[in-house]
């Protein structure tokens, strides 16, 4: 089971290494996890995704929750919230898939936002699934290079 | 004011009584101020056995317990005393020096990221960055170390903010609040209520107790509750101790190295309170299968163990004391389970196991430790190391009004001589017995000197058998008897390490005249020394 933590911390030094290491001192898996400040500045976001059994999910919460350095923390499936990744992928292009290559792009909302004569960076900001599923579209253009952020969530305003 | 005198200060305003630990430049700033104060300190021989001690006078006084040693090598050396208090949710301060602010990162000499290393054993750690920190980071250390489940909190300290001036005149904190810590203490009423009906509804109850029942002070409540509505108890190994022995209600540890019939009473009860335990693999063998044909209600300070290692549960979050304190008010009706405690009395003789009597030459094992514990004062304190020791010290020695104490989690060998300090230095009045292995005793042996130096009189009882009896016996049933890394040659003639460091010694080979010679050897209050030959092949079952 997939699962997201939304997980307010003190923002101080070395509260980011307690978090990952919790995880891995515990076998948890970490899919992704995204650090950043909230409006509070002494607060900082943590998204965190996950997968494991029902067990292992509320574990995982409580475990969290132990943890001094944390003052909040929000579960959600995917279903709940809102969820988004940014992604840039450098690729090679040539005069044959040039179009093709666009047509993608607007299939899926993505930008060009870098170019030269025989390469291009597009940014798709979308979820995870659709991420992958542009990274398909492009295999039969040689990716390369990609960079993707990872999963930021909020849970819809209707859950609240 | 500077940083040295501050935190000195600060230990004060806690009632520190004493501080065990080691010298180092790093910490040195701190042990000059220490002279100001009439807080005791005393110099361990080697710093991993000054986290054993103050988790002993943890133990004993109920209060914090607090070590301090320099930075780098002094500070790792410490790391296996912070997680062996972890693992038993002990409350410690250890305080380490640090390298100048300026150069940590820098692998300058000594140094070494402590609050790094010891992530996984602390409730918390700080690095203190700032000299007018100091008030405020030990408030908070001392409350979280002795809040919710307890535990050890490390605080790093570099030297130059030892050294440093504070801006404004020392102000300790009067209270303290943290946003991101509120340990549930008071348990949810409706939970309550919801345990005191299924107890009542229970044909065959049962209440496992663990370390946590000792770490909340709530012994007595815990019998008060047990008497009035005749619900057998058992306990895991650190929980020993919260019954007496000959409570007609008690029957005994738990687990692998419990009793049968201790076992068999928590199989086929149908209702089961796991108070203040973590329901770990040596306790439980199979926690997954516990709660078939039972309903099973866990009662821990900690929500996290809650669900942990067994399935579905009845959850009731709290300390042990304030949430027994509330069941007691609340619960109305004396329950009669008669019948139940007379089938456990039964189990108990019929499940009775006789040893096999020791060989001629040899100390047995069992008879030793029942006529030592008879033998001992009522209140005493008996202090058990890890191995053979530790499972035949579970299985007889018989508890009267005293503590039995053990690194049950982590079983980390050597704790019981540094362990046994601390706890002496907690109560000095109270007796305290020392029972470990040759193995273990070889671990610990230099903190001799420190108990002759500050006059700490502990009675040590060394089963010398040669082997590292624990693993051997393992290795008889898993590999055949191919001994491998278990035989220890070359161990030292206790008469003369006894001598070597002004202690009576007695040695023991034999079962005949055992109660007269332990009656001498307890007859005083002076450090001693009783070396008790063990059969190197006996087992623990």
């Amino acid at each position: 089971m997939k699962r997201i933590y939304s997980v307010l911390v003190e923002n101080r030094a070395g509260v980011l290494s307690k978090v990952a290491g919790l995880f891995s001192r515990r076998n948890f898996n970490i899919d992704s996890m995204v650090v950043g400040e909230t409006a509070d500045k002494a607060v900082s976001c943590m998204t965190i995704v996950s997968t494991g059994d029902e067990r292992t999910i509320e574990q995982i919460e409580k475990q969290l929750n132990k943890k001094i350095d944390v003052i909040k923390v929000k579960t959600f499936k995917e279903s709940m919230s809102i969820n988004r990744e940014l992604m840039l992928i450098k690729v090679k292009y040539n005069k044959e898939n040039r179009r093709d290559i666009m047509e993608n792009c607007q299939i899926m909302n993505a930008q060009i936002v870098d170019m030269s004569k025989n390469m291009m960076i597009i940014q798709i900001c979308d979820t995870s699934d659709r991420i992958e599923l542009f990274i398909e579209m492009l295999k039969s253009v040689s990716i390369v290079e990609i960079a993707r952020t990872g999963t930021v969530a909020l849970t819809k305003c209707k859950e609240q | 004011m500077i940083g040295a005198e501050a935190i000195v200060k600060c230990l004060e305003k806690e009632n520190t009584e004493v501080i065990f630990g080691y010298s180092g430049v790093a910490i040195d700033p701190f042990w000059n101020k220490i002279l100001d104060t009439d807080i005791k300190t005393v110099l361990i021989r080697t710093e991993q056995n000054a986290a054993h001690c103050a988790s002993g006078y943890a133990r004993i006084s109920g209060k914090v317990g607090v070590c301090a040693v320099t930075s780098g090598p002094g500070a790792t050396n410490l790391i296996t005393g912070i997680a062996t208090a972890y693992a038993d949710s002990i409350p410690l301060i250890a305080i380490t020096g640090q390298v100048n602010s300026d150069m940590i990162g820098s692998d300058v000499f000594q140094e070494a990221d402590i609050t790094g290393a010891v992530e996984s054993f602390v409730k918390y750690s700080y690095l203190i960055r700032d000299v007018n920190d100091i008030p405020k980071v030990f408030k908070e250390a001392f409350y979280i170390a002795s809040t919710g489940r307890k535990g050890p909190v490390l605080i790093d300290i570099p030297f130059d903010i030892q050294t440093a001036e504070l801006d404004d005149k020392f102000v300790y904190p009067e209270t303290i609040s943290m946003r991101s810590y509120k340990p549930t203490v008071k348990g949810n009423m409706v939970q309550i209520k919801k345990v005191i009906k299924e107890v009542e509804k229970a044909k065959r109850p049962i209440i496992c107790v663990g370390g946590g029942v000792h770490l909340s002070g709530a012994t007595k409540e815990l019998v008060k509750f047990a008497e009035l509505n005749d619900v057998p108890v058992v306990s895991t190994m650190m929980g020993i101790g919260a019954m007496p022995d000959d409570h007609p209600l008690y029957f005994g540890m738990v687990g692998n190295n419990g009793k049968a019939f201790a076992n068999r009473a928590m199989n086929e009860s149908d209702l089961l309170l796991m108070v203040g335990a973590r329901v770990a693999d040596r306790a439980v063998n199979r926690p997954d299968l516990i709660t078939e044909n039972k309903v099973m209600i866990h009662i821990d300070v900690d929500p996290a163990e809650i669900g942990k290692n067994v399935g579905p549960t009845i959850p009731l979050v709290g300390d042990i004391k304030h949430i027994f304190t509330d069941i007691l008010e609340n619960d109305d009706h004396a329950d009669n389970h008669s019948d139940w405690v007379e089938t456990l009395r039964r189990y108990r003789e019929e499940m009775r196991t006789d040893r096999a009597p020791a060989a001629e030459g040899y100390v047995d094992p069992e008879i030793f430790i029942k006529t030592l514990s008879r033998t001992m004062k009522n209140d005493a304190i008996y202090v058990a190391d890890v191995g053979q020791n530790q499972i035949w010290s579970c299985a007889y020695h018989i508890v009267k009004h005293g503590r039995f104490l053990t690194s049950g989690g982590m079983g980390t060998m050597g704790y019981s001589i540094p362990a046994a300090m601390g706890a002496k230095i907690a109560d000095p009045g109270r007796q305290v017995v020392v029972v470990v292995g040759d193995g273990a005793f070889q671990m610990s042996m230099m903190e001799l000197a420190t108990m002759r130096q500050y006059g700490i009189r502990a009675k040590i009882v060394v089963m010398n058998n040669g082997f590292l009896g624990m693993v051997r016996e393992h290795q008889h049933y898993a590999y055949n008897d191919n001994y491998s890394m278990v035989e220890l040659k070359g161990d030292p003639d206790l008469s003369y390490i006894s001598k070597a460091y002004g202690m009576d010694y007695t040695k023991v080979d034999g079962n005949s005249d055992l109660g007269k010679t332990l009656e001498e050897f307890l007859s005083n209050d002076d450090l001693s020394l009783m070396e008790v030959m063990v059969d190197p092949m006996a087992l623990t079952r």
